[in-house]
C-alpha cells in the first residue's frame, strides 16, 4: 500500500519534470514552425493564430532568397569534408596502429595535443594563409583546413586497436600489403566508428559559422549558417514568417538525419565518453 | 567499487588485442617507414599548415604591433599582454566570459542530468521524451538564434506577450545588459541539452541493474540511490561532459554574433567575439593575437584537465 503511494508520488514528480522540460525544449521549435505558416503581417501584430495558414512563407523563402543555394553549398562543403576526413583520419590512425617507425608514439601525442588548440584562436594566421593561397570565397576555403582532424585520428586509432590480432596474422600469412590490409580488413572492421566519424565531421562542418563568415563573400559559396545570418541582417529582418520558413527549411534535413543516425551517434559519443 | 574498476580494465585488455602491436619493440623496418610517409603525410601536412604554423605565428604576432594587413611592424615584448590585463574593458570581457561559461556549464549539466535521469525511469512515453530531448542536437547555431530571437523579441515574442497577459513588466531581453546575458545563456543551454542528454542517457543505461537491486534491498530511497549509487558511477562522464561544455562555451561565437553582437554596452562581448572585432573589424591583429593566446591558454588548461581525468580512469594503451 505505502509503497504504491510512494511510487505514484514519484511518478507524479517525474512527469512534472519531464513535461516542464519538454515544454522548454519544444516551444522554440513549435513556435518557429508554427509562425512559418502565418502571414508576416499578422505575426508583427503579435498574433499567434490566423485563418490564413499557408505555405506562402516557404514559397517566398525559396523564390526570393538564395536559401536553396545556401543549402546546396553547405551540402557540398560538408560532404567533401566528411569524405576527406574519413580517408585521411583512417590512414593516419592506421599508421599509428599498424606501422612501426621511429618516433611514432611521440608523433601521436603531438597530434593528440593539437586537440587542445581551439581553431578560434588561430583564425588570424589561417586567414592570411588562405588569402595567400588564393582560396578566399570558394568551396576550397571551407574544406582544405579541415581535410583531417586530430579528434578523428584519435577516435579511429582507438577503434583500430581493438582489431583481433588473428586478423593481422592471417593477413601476414596471405601476404597482404599494407594498402590491402587497410582497405580489405581494417576499414570494414571499423565500420561503426567510421560511420560515427562521418556523422560527426558532417555536422561539425555543417555548423561552421565564424570561418565561413570570414572567408566567403558571395551567395555562390556561402554556406547555410552564414546564409541565414545574411537573410536576417537584410531588409527582410522583420519578415518573421519568411525567416522562420527559412529556418525550418534548414533544420528539417538535419533533424531527419539525426533521427535516423541517432543510434550510431549515441554509441560513438559514448565511446568517447567512457574511454 | 574497486572491483568494478579492475574488471573494467581486464575487459578492456581482452577486447583490445591489437594493442599488442604497440608493445612490440620497433624492428627497424624500412618499408614501414616508407608506408608511414604515405599514410600519415596528408594529415600531417594539413595539421602543419593549419594548426602548428598558426599556433606559432599567433604566439609570434602577440609580441608585435601590426599594420592593417596583419604584418608585424614593431616588436613590443609583453606590452600587448600588459595593456590587455590592465584594460578594464578586456577584464570586463573576461569576467563576462567566465560568468557565461560557468552559468552555461552548470545549467547544461544540471538539466542534462535531470532529463537523462527522469527519462530513464520506466514511465509511459519515455521513448517520446527521449526523441524530444535529443532534438536540439540537430539544431545549428543560426537556426537556434532565429528561434530564440523570436522568443525574446519585445513586440512579437512569446515571453513578453506572456508577461503582458500576466501583467508582469515587459523585459527588453536583448537590449538590457543583465537580461541580454541571461537570454544568451538560456539559448546556449537549450542548444547544448540534446548532446548532453544523449551522453548522460547512454551512460545511465550502462549502470548495471544489480547495483540498484542491491541498493533497494538496503532500503535506499530513489533520491539516495541517485546520490549514493548513480552519481559516483557516472562521475567520469560528468567530468567529461563538463569539460566539453566548458570548452565549447569559451569558444562561443555564433549565438553572440547573431543575438547581441557583443552588446548591449559590451555586456556579452565574450573573448572570441572580441578577437573577431579587434582583428577583422579594427585591424588590430597584434592585440587580437595576444587575446588568442590568452584564450588558447585557458582552453588548453581545461583540455589538459580533461585528459588527466580521463587518464585516471582508463589508460590509453
Amino acid at each position: 500500500m505505502m509503497e504504491n503511494q510512494v511510487a505514484k508520488q514519484n511518478h507524479f514528480w517525474q512527469y512534472l519534470i519531464l513535461i516542464l522540460l519538454t515544454i522548454f525544449i519544444l516551444i522554440p521549435f513549435v513556435l518557429g514552425f508554427w509562425t512559418s505558416f502565418l502571414p508576416t503581417a499578422e505575426i508583427s501584430k503579435g498574433a499567434l493564430w490566423s485563418s490564413h495558414l499557408s505555405f506562402d512563407n516557404y514559397r517566398a523563402a525559396i523564390t526570393q532568397t538564395p536559401i536553396l543555394r545556401y543549402l546546396f553549398n553547405s551540402l557540398v562543403i560538408s560532404v567533401l569534408t566528411m569524405l576527406a576526413q574519413l580517408v585521411f583520419c583512417s590512414m593516419s590512425a592506421y599508421a599509428f596502429v599498424f606501422l612501426k617507425f621511429k618516433g611514432r608514439d611521440l608523433l601521436f601525442y603531438v597530434v593528440l595535443a593539437t586537440m587542445m588548440l581551439p581553431f578560434e584562436a588561430e583564425v588570424i594566421p589561417n586567414f592570411a594563409t588562405v588569402r595567400s593561397l588564393n582560396l578566399l570565397n570558394h568551396y576550397a576555403v571551407m574544406v582544405v583546413p579541415f581535410l583531417t582532424s586530430a579528434f578523428g585520428i584519435f577516435m579511429l586509432r582507438q577503434a583500430f586497436l581493438q582489431l583481433p590480432e588473428e586478423l593481422k596474422e592471417a593477413a601476414d600469412v596471405e601476404g597482404l600489403s599494407h594498402w590491402q590490409f587497410y582497405g580489405r580488413v581494417v576499414l570494414p572492421y571499423a565500420k561503426i566508428s567510421l560511420l560515427t566519424l562521418a556523422a560527426y565531421s558532417f555536422l561539425a562542418s555543417w555548423n561552421q559559422y565564424l570561418w565561413p563568415m570570414l572567408t566567403t563573400f558571395s551567395d555562390d559559396f556561402r554556406p547555410v549558417q552564414d546564409g541565414l545570418r545574411q537573410l536576417q541582417s537584410q531588409e527582410s529582418f522583420n519578415n518573421w514568417g519568411m525567416i522562420q520558413a527559412s529556418a525550418a527549411i534548414v533544420v528539417i534535413p538535419t533533424l531527419i538525419v539525426l533521427f535516423f543516425g541517432q543510434h550510431y551517434f549515441k554509441s560513438g559519443l559514448n565511446e568517447g565518453a567512457v574511454k | 567499487m574497486e572491483q568494478i574498476k579492475s574488471n573494467n580494465s581486464n575487459k578492456l585488455k581482452q577486447i583490445s588485442p591489437a594493442s599488442k602491436f604497440l608493445a612490440k619493440s620497433y624492428d627497424v623496418n624500412a618499408r614501414d617507414k616508407y608506408y608511414a610517409l604515405w599514410f600519415l603525410g596528408p594529415s600531417l601536412l594539413v595539421l602543419a599548415i593549419f594548426v602548428f604554423y598558426p599556433m606559432l605565428k599567433t604566439l609570434y604576432l602577440s609580441f608585435f604591433l601590426t599594420n592593417n594587413l596583419g604584418q608585424p611592424t614593431v616588436f613590443v615584448g609583453w606590452q600587448n599582454y600588459l595593456s590587455l590585463l590592465t584594460s578594464s574593458s578586456y577584464l570586463a570581457s573576461l569576467q563576462a566570459t567566465l560568468i557565461y561559461v560557468f552559468a552555461v556549464s552548470l545549467l547544461t549539466l544540471g538539466l542534462g542530468l535531470l532529463l537523462a535521469q527522469t527519462a530513464s525511469f520506466q514511465v509511459k512515453g519515455s521513448a517520446f521524451f527521449r526523441t524530444v530531448f535529443s532534438g536540439t542536437m540537430g539544431v545549428s547555431v543560426s537556426v537556434a538564434a532565429i528561434f530564440w530571437l523570436f522568443m525574446f523579441n519585445p513586440s512579437v515574442g512569446l515571453l513578453d506577450q506572456l508577461a503582458t497577459i500576466l501583467h508582469l513588466p515587459v523585459i527588453n531581453w536583448l537590449t538590457q545588459p543583465g537580461w541580454a546575458m541571461t537570454a544568451v545563456v538560456i539559448s546556449t543551454v537549450w542548444m547544448n541539452l540534446g548532446f548532453t542528454f544523449l551522453i548522460f542517457f547512454g551512460t545511465l543505461q550502462s549502470v548495471p541493474i544489480t547495483f540498484y537491486e542491491a541498493a533497494q534491498i538496503e532500503g535506499l530511497s530513489k533520491t539516495r540511490q541517485f546520490f549514493k549509487v548513480t552519481l559516483p558511477l557516472i562521475s567520469p562522464t560528468i567530468f567529461f561532459v563538463s569539460i566539453i561544455t566548458l570548452i565549447e562555451a569559451f569558444k562561443s561565437f555564433g549565438l553572440i554574433d547573431l543575438m547581441t553582437a557583443g552588446g548591449p554596452n559590451n555586456a556579452t562581448n565574450l573573448l572570441v567575439y572580441r578577437i573577431y572585432q579587434d582583428a577583422f573589424l579594427s585591424g588590430n591583429y597584434g592585440l587580437a593575437s595576444t587575446e588568442s593566446v590568452i584564450l588558447a591558454v585557458i582552453i588548453a588548461f581545461f583540455t589538459f584537465l580533461q585528459f588527466k581525468i580521463l587518464e585516471k580512469r582508463v589508460t590509453y594503451k
